[in-house]
């Protein structure tokens, strides 16, 4: 069965469609009084951020991008040290999209988000013309209550570490595999992060700056700590661990793992007394978990390698890979 | 032991290995009479050599000079248009290999033409063209084929291929180039004042080493062939400082795992069937250089699109942009840095020389790996 | 583009095409530019779509036990502080003299 037009339009097929779709799967007490908004109350203060998805597949090994689009606003949050609660999601379908896709993407969703409790508490949904948008584009806004406050980018200072939960490129490998039509067993690392980060938060630690390496990998957030901090960062080649996958595409597609993007991966910056528990705790989680490198005077991301030799790592340009998440 | 293909990879990039093969430099470099200026004449290992950091392993008196083996960016101007002005013309799919669709020619690229409408293919496989041919029977296909002798094989399989299959909608636009005429344009001329070089690696996995003899015989220049690793790298230089120390001046094979003295001779085969060398043929940079590259035989002039188009494609040599040196680095006498528009203007992502565009570009391997 | 990679063969088919892995990436190769034999297991160079040659097991061993003895006989490995960069080699600088046309116009 396809969605068509009239599935958007408003009417009795829209209610239907909200009804035995999205209130099914998204079911909740705020979203169900079906009142033009959302009433929410909370006491304490709040994170807020919205991110839209128009990765091409929109089905790929390791996820969907529902699962996407809830662990991408989620994680958003998780980095400002807040818990995820309420989301909100709009759909922007092209009309032919068959329901069963749509409901599986639903259904993924549903259950990313019972991961981490949070809830769909408004949402919108738009069919357009075929054409207009490619299957589907989804947006979520989402509201978070802070449980640890203070997290920044302009907070790091020399001497502090810097560690990595796991290892890096899965997502952008995966996407970049598809793309060019080769096999591979890789899965997207796509997850939310939020108990990793309540983790570090429980066991006390400053934590001092925390971003997930989406667009742009790894290479982007340190690029945008050095210039939000005045640093410099190091990093050593050697403690980054990349899967042999990973190291398969970007042999044979000439991309840098750092470059990539993760969709379940985060950068922390921790005091340098800090860096040893702080990684403990990450490898709970994942063994390939470590520290990477530590800020230094300076003002570029320089990394070095195994034998000492030295070379920048600068923000990557250009379209290294369209609609990548 | 066995060999496992992550050993192929991590075996030849060991750290205990490069600092072993370093100190073994270091120490019998010292023993060299004359400092020694070796090109890596491949592009391939200048990036290897970029990226790995390797020449800041070296001593003092051991110095890189960058060669011209970077297919695209050898690639004149005018022949850049070539490709754009095929890839306009109504019914034409023009297919290439990657690298080519980010070059820009003297007012376009084919990244453009294609945004504008134009149906141009980056393959990643040679053999894609036949395909493309089959799922297109009512329009012309054509290849645009680049490369030094490591992906003339290739095409030449693919034209055979095609005529064996009866695939008749496939055209060739042959750019194929050979390794060793620039190079004895560059000795000749003497500039760079190379005394040693470092050979390809897959280009020799095709040919065989025994293509650079004559830089030994005739030059009396030590030549060895390497992998592409840093491992590789390195213990071609120690073969090199020790020719030098003996005074040597032979062809030595470090590769052993894939050349061997005679090259690939199914290959060879294929290639002598359906192309032949051109009397002469213009390099960026370089100038006219004789019997440098190849071109369809005769007998397959009915597949070649030079002839076919020939009363549209420009002919007229176009310069380079003024501040650009690409030139002058090709030919081993200039480096990137030397460049007043190096990451100045000129970037990978707004690249106006073919050394910014390719991968194997010096401009390209160090604005990725060698800023500061 | 003269990159060509180390894969391993998986499977061979009736046309001569291999899937070959490379680190976890299958992929479809031509064999028709190998003439010796190739059996699963093997390992080969490939470039656009095709194998070029057959990896030379036996001397890839031989190279990685030369380093082994080579590595062994080394000390601790401990890299020190690398030169930073140089633009002048021990024969002096490289003057680069670029073409003088009309510097006055740029």
């Amino acid at each position: 069965m396809k969605i068509t037009l009239s599935y958007g339009g408003g009417g009795e097929e829209t209610n239907k469609l909200i009804n035995n779709l999205f209130y099914k799967y998204f079911d909740n007490e705020i979203l169900k009084k079906s009142e033009d908004a959302a009433v929410i109350e909370t006491d304490k203060k709040i994170a807020f951020t919205t991110d839209s998805f128009t990765v091409s597949p929109i089905f790929f090994n390791g996820g969907n991008i529902g699962k996407l689009a809830i662990a991408g606003t989620c994680n958003d949050l998780a980095m400002m040290g807040a818990k995820p609660k309420y989301l909100s999601c709009g759909f922007m379908i092209e009309e032919g999209l068959e329901y069963s896709t749509l409901e599986e993407i639903v259904k993924t969703m549903s259950n990313e988000l019972k991961k981490v409790g949070a809830k769909i508490v408004c949402g919108d949904t738009k069919v357009v013309p075929a054409g207009s948008v490619d299957k589907i584009f989804i947006n979520t806004s989402g509201i978070g209550e802070i449980v640890k406050n203070g997290i920044s980018a302009s907070n790091l200072e020399v001497g502090d570490k810097i560690l990595i939960s796991g290892d890096i490129g899965r997502h952008g490998a995966v996407i970049l595999a598809k793309r060019y039509g080769v096999d591979t067993n890789l899965n997207s690392d796509c997850k939310i992060l939020w108990e990793e980060v309540n983790a570090l938060i429980d066991s006390g630690i400053e934590i001092k700056a925390m971003r997930d390496a989406t667009r742009g990998g790894v290479s982007a957030v340190l690029n945008e700590w050095v210039k939000s901090s005045n640093i410099g960062i190091e990093i050593k080649e050697e403690s980054i661990k990349i899967s042999d996958e990973v190291l398969g595409l970007c042999e044979i597609f000439g991309f840098e793992a750092l470059d990539l993007a993760n969709e379940g991966t985060f950068v922390v910056a921790v005091k340098s007394e800090d860096a040893k528990k702080a990684e403990e705790i990450l490898k709970k989680f994942n063994e390939n978990a470590g520290v990477i490198g530590e800020v230094v005077e300076g003002n570029r991301v320089i990394l070095i390698s195994p034998w000492n030799t030295k070379r920048v790592i600068e923000l990557p340009k250009g379209e290294l890979l369209p609609r990548i998440c | 032991m066995n060999l496992t293909l992550k050993d192929l990879y991590t075996k030849f990039r060991d750290p205990k290995t490069i600092k072993t093969l370093k100190d073994l430099i270091h120490k019998e470099a010292k023993k060299l009479k004359e400092p020694m200026r070796v090109m890596e004449i491949c592009g391939g290992h200048t990036h290897t050599i970029m990226k790995y950091g390797i020449k800041d392993l070296m001593p003092k008196n051991i110095t890189f000079i960058h060669g011209p083996g970077c297919p695209v960016c050898i690639m004149p101007k005018e022949r850049i248009d070539h490709a754009i002005t095929l890839a306009k013309q109504d019914g034409v799919i023009l297919a290439t290999l990657g690298d080519m669709i980010r070059v820009p020619g003297s007012n376009s690229s084919l990244a453009k033409v294609r945004a504008e409408g134009a149906d141009v293919r980056a393959l990643h496989s040679t053999l894609d063209v036949l395909q493309i041919a089959k799922d297109n029977p009512d329009k012309k296909v054509i290849f645009f084929a680049i490369g030094f002798e490591t992906t003339t094989p290739m095409t030449a399989a693919v034209i055979d291929k095609a005529l064996k299959e009866g695939i008749k909608n496939i055209y060739y636009h042959i750019n194929h180039v050979l390794v060793p005429p620039p190079m004895r344009a560059i000795l000749d001329s003497g500039e760079a004042k190379i005394n040693a070089f470092i050979g390809p690696s897959h280009v020799s996995v095709i040919t065989g080493a025994k293509i650079y003899k004559f830089l030994a015989d005739e030059y009396k220049t030590p030549v060895v062939v390497a992998g592409f690793e840093p491992v590789d790298v390195l213990e071609s230089i120690l073969m090199l400082i020790r020719q030098k120390i003996k005074n040597e001046a032979k062809v030595e094979i470090q590769y052993k795992r894939s050349v061997t003295w005679d090259g690939n001779v199914v290959a060879q085969k294929l290639i002598d069937k359906y192309l032949e060398v051109r009397d002469s043929f213009r390099w960026r940079g370089l100038g006219d250089i004789p019997k440098s590259a190849l071109k369809l035989k005769k007998e397959y002039s009915e597949l070649d699109a030079e002839i076919i188009y020939k009363d549209i494609l420009p002919t007229n040599p176009i310069d380079d942009h003024k501040m650009c040196i690409c030139g002058d680095i090709l030919k081993g006498i200039a480096t990137p840095l030397d460049c007043k528009v190096f990451g100045n203007g000129c970037s990978p992502t707004n690249p106006l020389g073919s050394c910014m565009v390719s991968d194997e570009g010096a401009c390209n391997a160090y604005y990725r790996y060698y800023r500061r | 583009m003269c990159l060509a990679i180390p894969s391993k063969v998986l499977e061979i088919d009736e046309n001569n095409v291999a899937k070959v892995d490379t680190l976890g990436v299958i992929r479809e190769v031509s064999l028709d530019l190998i003439d010796e034999e190739v059996k699963v297991g093997d390992y080969v160079l490939i470039h656009v779509g095709y194998a070029m040659s057959k990896i030379d097991e036996k001397a890839a061993l031989e190279s990685l036990e030369v380093y082994k003895q080579l590595a062994e006989a080394a000390k601790d490995v401990d890299f020190g502080e690398i030169e930073p960069e140089r633009l002048v080699s021990e024969d002096g600088p490289l003057l680069y003299k670029p073409k003088v046309d009309d510097e006055s116009n740029s």
